[in-house]
């Protein structure tokens, strides 16, 4: 099983846009796939017409009081499920603080999924809370979107430092630009500067399009609604290049006592 | 995700109409999808093992990707994207290791037929909730052909909505001229299509203990001459190897009948038809000698110290051989004698209305009785000095009492019978071993001088196939060191107790 996460510390930069359809796209080529809205806004869960409701909560899901897998519901898309976002899970970091090892919470309750998916896409709230530590633990790869910004350049950067310090085993990280508009000349630059020569920045950048915003009015992936749109198209690319990466690799299992 | 949560079918016009209202009044939103056409081909093995098996493989065109399809009763599904090729395929030209994996086991050597074909047209009605959000999916198939099949609904359950589904197939129950369904849509086009005639190779005749003993083996006769012509189009096609291992299981049959109590039939019969009988079965000999080769090849060569890759000159050399046999065996099929052969045996047993010989029940305790003394006598015989001929004529007893159990089997006790045969089965097991380990080392050999005279194999292929000479002499030392235990558990007092109730219960 292939363990995605869509992460950034800030928030706004097109972080479930990306899970989403990495999600369908992942279903589409027949990866049966889950898409997990760890979100309390709920944004994914919205987007699929899921009702944002997990019995039990937060609180069931840090004690571990119910199988996730009770939770999960179909999209309307082949071999794509969805385990909806709980507006508890705004206090979720609260009830990590009182949790044992609040960080490696979320690595063994994804490990009895592995029977049923090959690929898990973990849709994170922003910031550099208990959660996304759990879920920098738990995934094969972290997937950042980056605004073409010298502030949200400094802030990738602060990520891969906190990633190098962490303990264990750290995830690989795969940054891509989004929301670029290439009228302004230092989105220009910085895509230019920022694409050549790093192997964790994707060749691939998502454009700043009304199309992409439109998938909230649309309540669909917008690589299912419009594949060969010019948005449509960047995330079969993005798609492409994080399927080779990860091709082949699994999350390691928890180790046993966690 | 999807699961089946209902299936109906559609036994009035009117239903078909009537379901879009039906579901309307449920769901917040039906939204049906665009009508596509579907062709849905069904495949199982000539003697239906997959059928048997409680496992249904489909290849379907038409409503999403092509590809096969493979369910089973306990609810297995298995998909393999891929175009379907027209004729008969063996396991191993499926697409994915998966369904491959799968069958094996089941299907073995058999190739899969296409059994069944159904062409029409199939609509998905989306049920939404007031969100908008699909809950549950309708499908409906109307089959155009074959006619005469009803439309059926299949209602999928998506995960996390299973109450919605239940709700759906409420509905379409509701509605007049929807009822659950009974049996698969396989089952619907097959009975469809008319009776279907059922293949098995076993001896299962219908037998009284009082009819005339001229009358039961004439009635076996048939039956087994009926076997030996299924499998004739299929040995002439070369679909697979069990067509000709079927044929010649029957004529062996023959023989042995013919042989152990054909002097109940018109007087002369036997003696004429045994001779051609014997003829069928040389000529089918060379071809299933090759055929048992490489269909053991794989496991003959496992545990070689040599690479397998060296043998390869010997495994070309054994297909040419047989493609060669195969012909000639085909020739020989198609030859006048062949089909006089079959007509006028058919015909003399057609004709066997005198009842001669006593009865059924006197017929299979005389010849049981006789045969399995014999087995007890030979096999008693036996010591270690013994030369290989005297295991090789007991293996022949054996079949022959074998034989006479599965053609009497009607008038016998079923435990009792089940007891004898496996009991007999284990003794079989053995010297068939002993057998083929010598029939096989001989063969090798041969091979390897006819290579080497042809200048076709390496020094390296000869010495593998002296290693192969070498494996299956160790096996038939094995096998007759097994033999002294298996002969003395035959020969117990248990035994000839048994074969006293069977024939007795007979009487």
């Amino acid at each position: 099983m292939r363990t995605l996460a869509t992460y950034s510390i800030k928030g706004g930069v097109g972080k479930t846009s990306a899970a989403v359809n990495l999600g369908y796209l992942a279903a589409r080529d027949g990866h049966r796939t889950l898409l997990w809205d760890l979100d309390p806004q709920g944004a994914a869960t919205y987007l699929f017409r899921v009702r944002p409701k997990v019995k039990g909560g937060g609180k069931a899901l840090v004690r571990g009081d119910r199988p996730l897998t009770e939770a999960i519901k179909a999209t309307d898309f082949d071999s794509l499920d969805l385990l909806p976002a709980d507006f508890t899970y705004r206090n979720l970091d609260l009830l990590l603080d009182r949790a044992k090892a609040p960080t490696r919470l979320l690595r063994p309750l994804l490990a009895p999924l592995a029977a049923e998916y090959d690929v898990v896409v973990l849709d994170c709230p922003p910031g550099i809370t208990l959660l996304s530590e759990s879920v920098l633990h738990a995934a094969g790869l972290l997937v950042v979107p980056v605004i073409p910004t010298p502030l949200a350049v400094r802030t990738l950067d602060q990520l891969i430092g906190f990633l190098a310090d962490l303990d264990g085993r750290r995830p690989d990280l795969l940054a891509f630009l989004s929301m670029v508009d290439r009228r302004k000349a230092l989105h220009r630059e910085i895509v230019g500067r920022l694409s050549a020569g790093r192997s964790d920045v994707a060749a691939t950048a998502i454009p700043a399009l009304a199309a992409v915003e439109g998938m909230g009015a649309r309540r669909a992936p917008l690589s299912a609604t419009a594949p060969r749109g010019p948005a449509g198209r960047r995330y079969e690319a993005l798609w492409r290049e994080i399927d080779e990466r990860t091709r082949g690799t699994t999350t390691p299992p928890a180790r046993p006592g966690r | 995700m999807s699961d089946r949560a209902g299936e109906l079918l559609l036994t009035e016009p009117a239903a078909l109409d009537a379901l879009p209202a039906a579901l309307q009044a449920a769901f917040a939103a039906v939204a049906s999808e665009p009508d596509r056409s579907v062709r849905r081909v069904w495949f199982d093995t000539f003697d239906r093992r997959l059928s048997r098996g409680a496992i249904q493989l489909e290849h379907r065109t038409g409503a999403g990707p092509a590809g096969y399809r493979l369910r089973s009763d306990t609810g297995e599904r298995l998909n393999a994207p891929g175009r379907a090729s027209a004729g008969p395929r063996l396991v191993d030209a499926l697409p994915t290791a998966e369904i491959r994996d799968r069958l094996r086991p089941v299907v073995e050597m058999r190739a899969l037929l296409p059994i069944a074909t159904s062409t029409g047209v199939r609509r998905v009605l989306r049920l939404c909730n007031p969100d908008g959000k699909t809950v549950a999916t309708v499908e409906v198939e109307e089959t155009a052909t074959p006619p005469a099949v009803p439309p059926r609904v299949t209602v999928a359950a998506l995960r996390g909505y299973a109450d919605e589904a239940e709700l759906a197939v409420r509905a379409l129950l509701a509605t007049p001229g929807a009822t659950p369904a009974v049996g698969t849509a396989l089952d619907a086009v097959l009975a469809a299509g008319g009776p279907q005639p059922a293949y098995s190779s076993k001896v299962d005749v219908a037998q009284e203990p009082a009819m005339p003993a001229s009358a039961a083996l004439a009635r076996v006769l048939l039956r087994l001459l009926d076997t030996l012509e299924a499998n004739v189009d299929g040995v002439l096609a070369d679909v697979d190897t069990e067509f000709l291992h079927d044929l010649r299981v029957s004529v062996r049959r023959t023989r042995s009948a013919l042989k152990l109590a054909g002097g109940v039939l018109s007087p002369g019969l036997a003696d004429r038809f045994g001779a051609e009988f014997r003829w069928l079965g040389d000529v089918t000999t060379p071809t299933r000698d090759l055929d048992v080769y490489l269909l053991g090849y794989d496991d003959m060569v496992a545990g070689l110290t040599a690479p397998v890759a060296e043998l390869e000159p010997f495994r070309a050399f054994l297909s040419r051989r047989r493609a060669a046999e195969q012909r000639r065996l085909v020739r020989r099929l198609r030859s006048e004698r062949f089909a006089t052969l079959t007509g006028r045996w058919r015909a003399a047993l057609s004709a066997e209305t005198e009842p001669g010989g006593g009865t059924a029940a006197e017929l299979a305790a005389t010849v049981t009785s006789k045969a399995f003394r014999r087995v007890i006598r030979d096999g008693s015989a036996i010591v270690a000095e013994s030369p290989a001929e005297e295991l090789h004529d007991l293996r022949k007893r054996c079949k022959e009492l074998r034989y006479l159990l599965e053609f009497f089997a009607a008038l016998h006790e079923p435990a009792a019978h089940r007891r004898l045969v496996g009991e007999l089965k284990t003794l079989q097991d053995c010297l068939g071993d002993f057998q083929d380990g010598e029939v096989q080392r001989d063969a090798v050999r041969r091979f390897a001088a006819e290579l080497l005279v042809e200048h076709a194999a390496p020094a390296v292929t000869l010495l593998g196939m002296g290693e192969l000479a070498a494996g299956q002499h160790h096996r038939q030392q094995t096998a007759r060191a097994e033999f002294v235990r298996r002969f003395a558990r035959f020969a117990r007092p248990t035994n000839h107790r048994l074969v006293a109730e069977l024939v007795g219960a007979g009487g």
